[in-house]
């Protein structure tokens, strides 16, 4: 059957409290981005898990893959003078 | 009628509402048509319990008979419920559980609006948290009536269906008695005659979007669920809402 019996999906972030990142929370499946809202509301927000809720469709995520993660991630591993804490803090420096 | 009483009555008939919906709502868990608007039924049906609770629990302190918020909401029968007749119509399809919460939704928003400045505290108090949920309601059954009217020809039909079927029960919204005359008086209660034109432009403005036709006040109009007269319906509603209090009476969960 290619005919889509599913509404769209939509991934859903939520805020703790104000000022926090938004987290991605899950998704859900809406009509539209009202309904979408409504829905991670009820699904995501009903327990005050959040003070604002962000949906976004699912298609418009561009997401790495698993076979990226050799040349997208490993190559962190080992290079120390990547990480600040590599360097010495000369003495005497105190507003670090 | 002494105030007392009055005011009793008048808690008792909010908490019916409320607990009827919360009832008519619940019962869509594990049926909806989605599992999203499952949820957010389940979760409308509990905003409406909680307000059963809070008035209930009220009442019962007024009325110092020692009867419980669960003495009030299961060891009643039919005819002592007082709620109006439009909240215990069954479910039916989805379009016609919308309609139901998006009808009855606006006018609970106006009176619980206007009962955030009751001179009773309690009532206030309780009319605030309520007035959150209810806001809530009817922006979730309005979008949703936008969107079956405004959507298939199945939706559409369905939608002008369910609105045609409840019409008739709208007038009752509105119904009052001495009980409300008495605690309008004391600046308690809320004059539902001062509501009705804005409820109109609510439910209007919402069925004009979803290309809806407002059926003409004319034909059937139900009264008298605040005195106890109801349809068929809310007597098999209770016999299972009732079950298992009145079967274990000393029950605990």
């Amino acid at each position: 059957m290619s005919e889509q019996h599913q509404w769209p999906s939509w991934e859903v972030f939520t805020q703790e409290k104000t000022g926090a990142p938004h987290a991605h929370a899950g998704n859900v499946h809406a009509p539209d981005a009202e309904l979408a809202l409504q829905n991670a509301r009820d699904v995501y927000g009903r327990r005050q898990e959040a003070v604002n809720i962000w949906v976004v469709p699912t298609e418009a995520i561009t997401a790495s893959t698993p076979a990226d993660m050799g040349p997208f991630f490993d190559p962190g591993n080992d290079k120390m003078y990547r990480w600040p804490n590599y360097y010495k803090t000369p003495d005497g420096i105190k507003q670090i | 009628m002494e105030k007392k009483q009055a005011l009793f009555t008048y808690c008792v008939r909010l908490a019916d509402n409320a607990v009827v919906m919360a009832q008519r709502l619940c019962e869509w868990c594990g049926h909806g048509p989605i599992l999203e608007e499952d949820i957010a039924m389940s979760n409308m049906g509990l905003d409406f319990l909680g307000q059963a609770r809070g008035f209930y629990t009220y009442a019962a302190t007024l009325e110092g008979k020692g009867r419980s918020e669960d003495d009030l909401a299961f060891h009643r029968n039919e005819r002592e419920f007082c709620n109006r007749c439009m909240v215990e119509q069954p479910n039916g399809d989805f379009a016609q559980t919308m309609m139901r919460s998006f009808l009855y939704g606006c006018q609970a928003y106006l009176q619980f609006r206007s009962l955030v400045k009751s001179k009773d505290e309690t009532i206030a108090g309780l009319s605030e948290k309520a007035l959150k949920e209810v806001t809530y309601h009817v922006r979730h059954s309005s979008e949703w009536i936008i969107r079956l009217g405004d959507g298939t020809a199945e939706s559409h039909r369905r939608a002008q269906d369910a609105l045609d079927e409840l019409w008739s029960f709208t007038d009752e919204l509105f119904e009052m008695d001495e009980v409300d005359a008495l605690l309008i008086k004391e600046g308690i209660a809320v004059d539902l005659n001062t509501l009705r034109a804005e409820w109109d432009q609510l439910v209007d403005e919402v069925l004009g979007k979803a290309t809806l036709v407002r059926p003409a006040m004319k034909g059937y109009q139900s009264k008298g669920g605040i005195y106890g007269n109801h349809t068929e319906h809310l007597g098999h509603m209770l016999s299972e809402m009732q079950f298992l209090p009145r079967a274990y009476p000393d029950a605990k969960w």
